[in-house]
């Protein structure tokens, strides 16, 4: 492996993430408040120390290989919420390092898990820091890196593979770079044109930005005690419809772009995914009509939830833990499937779903018709043997996953039961949010003891990164020198 | 600029890969999931699985935006229709690999250009028997090269411990030669300079020496490098580039000999090649090279399909006095192992395609912007000669060439004004509407003023 490289690298993102904490440190700087030199201490420290790790390891050789790509994303992750974590716990605010470190990480995976159990007490900088943390995850570092600095080697496409979610990822145009900037202009664009439409309902700027953050990363943090259910109508549909466009793939917008709307319409994840959430939307909305009576605040709260849900955005307008069995159990579903590949969103992704769908009929009508010779196909073109080897290991390592942390969270003692031990899991798992029970909406994780809260963690990572580059990176054999 | 490339076989691979590091945007189609997925892996280029002549899988690549259109499947004729959609798709530039000798008759080239809409075909086998052609009439060079409309020429040479050149600085050979040449690159090891006037020559370095093409021939007989042209020549595979080479040379009056293990190739050439002589044989027993007379040749050339075969076959040559041995070594760290094993010479037929490839993007890259006019890869590609126009805001023009300060590497190695191309000298300059040939160690170079330090 290219230690000097994955060392570099390192040093890179703890460079770039001070960079990344100026916008809050002016935050702190215009609200008048004390927090801004927490920012800058260790915005300091971690250039400081970036730098000396990028000059100390300067790379002789550049090539990088795949697991080196893993490594790096993996490390990169971790770097990312240690650094970020700072000045939560410096400055008082999250008095814990354990619970400033599952903010972060919470933030940077776009979870919007919290600790928290009273937002409004910390300042608006450091609320403002931990909505940053979602828009930053939701992109991602690496691509960040990809866009903005220059890349020598050709592999990188490693590395980029390793942080953009779903089985399959493609180019938008030959160079990975360019590719990286598009992207990154979709996005900011995108949370732009959220922002000035937030800005027209009951938000101020500061809102605005901070709630448009937390959609266009499908983040979740919310900065009042009822999330957005503080805010108006208006808002609430401003941000149902901008989550739901934050699950969707990229590439699609890009196509906007480029003109080529019916290669949208085409799209057939896309198709299904708008399915699911029309059809949870109204089983939803018939069941819990009884609660709000009115048809169009029905409307309005399940199709939050949904959207909120099914992008594992994790904001809520409503206490969805107090909705009947039936609701929660469509919420708990599309809990597991997620949004879009190559959104931001987290979860299994529609498209492995719809593989993994399509896998399963192939299988069973190769058992009623033993000779026949059958594809899967995906939009429109056949899925060779390996990438589907690849989504049903995935999907094995998925579950396998899932069932080893709620056993690790289990041994937490009462009141913690079966109901908030697994949603917790999954919800931090598919980096959605809130769970049910004890981490509903309305409640926080905030009674977990030290351990569990690391262990979430995680979790969090596991699921932002599609499981292998961290447990690759934590397998002892791919830091060996030797190729054994 | 945005160039896609059908069919990545070896010849595909490498044109990728050059044009990948010339900075331009590729995207690859092949029909083979695993070489995409492998090529989209090593390099920064985006990859479509597909046919070359399936319209979607062209669409999919942005074949219609593409500014130049490069077919090099196995198949010509997949090649020439691949292109012919791209051209209606609206591809700016189309070029094929068109390899069947009775494609490449002049008058069949011709139609098929107008016709399909081909701007350039490629024969890598014919472009490859042209260059060994080339070394075969010069046989002391390694390498012969020819810069804008042959006049200028560079033969690179390797420099054995009795040439008078060696321990010699390169100030000192002005007053010792009368001719004028310039050397202009010199390897040494792996490493390639562009030496200044106080450098010294060592025993084994490959230099190349720049001069006029009336005046080359004279500078290599003051030197004492001059051979005779090689008269008599064996060839060992009856390859498409051994019989590309074998006709141009019998049809100049030399004596060629060529060993191929297959009888009915054998057969095929004896019906083709009707002034060579044609010998069935394995080329890889000795006694059979004797029997043929390896020793009175004056030339060897090992042209098998494989290049372990060639580079051991051409060491048992060299260790039998052949004044002249080359062989085809396709893989690129190969050659660099030949090399190593004193192999001085080989050739690489995908390597000239590709190079022809990058010229003809850097050409048509001029045309939308910077003025490079031509760009050749020299030293092994580690150095490139590129002919500049000069223009008036160049900065160049009107100095004489010892007051302009150039950055390191790089040297003005030729000049043609009004039409008369000559070496220059400290005291010659520039004038606008002249054409230079600037030879540098940096690549990229897009435009003349980017020769000056600032």
């Amino acid at each position: 492996m290219n230690h000097r490289m994955v060392i570099n690298m390192t040093g890179v993102i703890m460079r770039l993430e001070a960079v990344l904490m100026i916008p809050a440190l002016i935050v702190s700087l215009i609200y008048k408040e004390g927090t801004w030199q927490y920012f800058l201490i260790t915005m300091v420290c971690a250039f400081a120390i970036g730098q000396t790790l990028s000059l100390v390891s300067r790379p002789k050789d550049q090539r990088i290989y795949a697991r080196d790509g893993f490594v790096i994303v993996a490390l990169a992750w971790l770097v990312l919420s240690l650094v970020g974590a700072v000045p939560f716990f410096i400055s008082g605010e999250i008095p814990s390092y354990v619970d400033a470190f599952f903010e972060t990480v919470s933030g940077f995976t776009t979870t919007g898990s919290s600790i928290l159990t009273n937002v409004t007490a910390l300042t608006k900088g450091m609320l403002f820091w931990r909505s940053f943390t979602h828009w930053i995850g939701g992109m991602g570092i690496i691509v960040l890196i990809m866009a903005i600095l220059p890349t020598s080697s050709g592999r990188s496409m490693h590395i980029m593979r390793a942080e953009v979610p779903g089985p399959i990822v493609g180019k938008l145009v030959p160079k990975v770079r360019d590719t990286a900037k598009i992207l990154y202009l979709l996005y900011v664009g995108l949370t732009a044109v959220e922002v000035v439409f937030l800005v027209f309902g009951d938000m101020d700027l500061y809102e605005a930005l901070v709630h448009s953050f937390g959609t266009a990363g499908t983040g979740g943090f919310g900065i009042t005690p009822g999330s957005v259910g503080d805010y108006g109508a208006y808002s609430q549909w401003v941000i149902t419809v901008f989550m739901l466009m934050f699950g969707v793939n990229f590439n699609l917008y890009y196509f906007i772009v480029l003109r080529r709307i019916r290669t949208i319409f085409k799209n057939e994840e896309l198709r299904t995914y708008l399915a699911v959430v029309g059809i949870s939307v109204s089983v939803i909305g018939f069941n819990v009509y009884k609660i709000y009576g009115a048809f169009s605040e029905t409307l309005r709260h399940s199709a939050f939830q949904v959207a909120s849900i099914v992008t594992t955005t994790g904001y809520a307008t409503t206490d969805f833990n107090l909705w009947p069995q039936l609701s929660k159990t469509v919420l708990f579903i599309l809990m597991f499937m997620g949004g879009c590949a190559g959104s931001t969103a987290g979860g299994l992704k529609v498209s492995r779903v719809m593989l993994l769908f399509k896998m399963v009929k192939n299988n069973v009508k190769k058992m009623l018709h033993p000779r026949s010779v059958t594809s899967v196909r995906l939009e429109g073109k056949p899925i060779d043997e390996a990438t589907q080897r690849e989504v049903s290991s995935y999907f094995a390592m998925y579950i396998l996953i899932i069932a080893v942390i709620f056993a690790v969270i289990s041994f937490e003692p009462a009141p913690f039961n079966f109901e908030t031990n697994l949603s917790a899991v999954i919800a931090c798992f598919n980096n959605i949010g809130p769970g049910f029970d004890l981490v509903g909406p309305a409640s926080s994780f905030a009674a977990y003891s030290g351990f569990s809260k690391i262990v979430l963690s995680i979790a969090m990572l596991l699921g932002r990164l599609e499981i292998y580059p961290l447990l690759l990176a934590l397998t002892p054999r791919t830091w060996m020198k030797k190729s054994s | 600029m945005n160039i896609v490339v059908v069919g990545c076989g070896k010849i595909g691979s490498m044109i990728v890969s050059s044009l990948v590091s010339e900075g331009h945007e590729v995207t690859v189609i092949d029909e083979k999931a695993d070489v995409i997925s492998d090529l989209t892996n090593i390099y920064d280029v985006m990859g479509v699985c597909g046919g070359g002549t399936d319209f979607e899988a062209l669409e999919e690549a942005g074949a219609g935006d593409a500014d130049v259109f490069v077919a090099v499947t196995d198949s010509d004729e997949v090649n020439m229709l691949s292109c012919n959609i791209a051209a209606k798709m609206g591809a700016s530039r189309t070029i094929a690999r068109v390899r069947k000798p009775e494609y490449n008759k002049e008058k069949n080239l011709a139609v098929m250009k107008s016709q399909l809409g081909l701007s350039m075909t490629i024969n890598p086998e014919l472009l490859a028997a042209h260059e060994l052609f080339n070394i075969l009439k010069l046989p002391s060079a390694v390498k012969l090269e020819t810069f804008s409309n042959r006049n200028f020429e560079m033969a690179e040479l390797i420099l054995k411990a009795d040439s008078g050149l060696c321990g010699m600085r390169l100030s000192d050979l002005k007053g010792r030669y009368k001719s004028n040449f310039l050397v202009c690159t010199v390897t040494r090891g792996e490493e390639v300079t562009i030496p200044t006037g106080n450098f010294e020559l060592k025993n084994g370095d490959k230099i190349g020496i720049i001069a006029t093409h009336l005046e080359l021939q004279r500078t290599l007989r003051e030197m004492g490098f001059l051979q005779k042209q090689a008269k008599n020549v064996m060839i060992l595979g009856g390859s498409k580039i051994g019989f590309y080479l074998a006709r141009m040379l019998t049809s100049g009056g030399n004596s060629v000999k060529i060993i191929e293990k297959q009888e009915n190739v054998c057969e095929e050439l004896s019906r083709t090649l009707p002034g060579a002589v044609i010998t069935h044989g394995d080329g890889a027993s000795q006694e059979l090279l004797f029997e043929e007379g390896i020793r009175s040749v004056d030339a060897f050339l090992a042209l098998t399909g494989l290049d372990e075969e060639n580079i051991l076959i051409s060491i048992f040559a060299s260790s039998q006095n052949v004044p002249k041995v080359i062989s085809k070594v396709n893989r690129d760290e190969m050659s660099a192992m030949a090399d190593r094993l004193g192999l001085d010479c080989t050739v690489s037929p995908k390597k000239i395609v590709s190079d022809i490839v990058v010229r003809y993007a850097r050409a048509l890259q001029n045309s939308y912007g910077s003025n490079v006019e031509t760009l050749y890869k020299i030293a092994d590609g580690k150095a490139e000669a590129l002919e500049f126009n000069v223009t008036a805001e160049s900065g160049v023009a009107g100095i004489p060439l010892k007051d302009l300060s150039l950055k390191k590497g790089i040297l003005i190695a030729g000049i043609i004004h009004e039409r008369r191309p000559f070496i220059p000298n400290g005291d010659d300059e520039i004038c606008a509407g002249d054409r230079v040939i600037v030879v540098s160690e940096q690549k990229y170079l897009s435009d003349l003023s980017e020769i000056l330090a600032k």
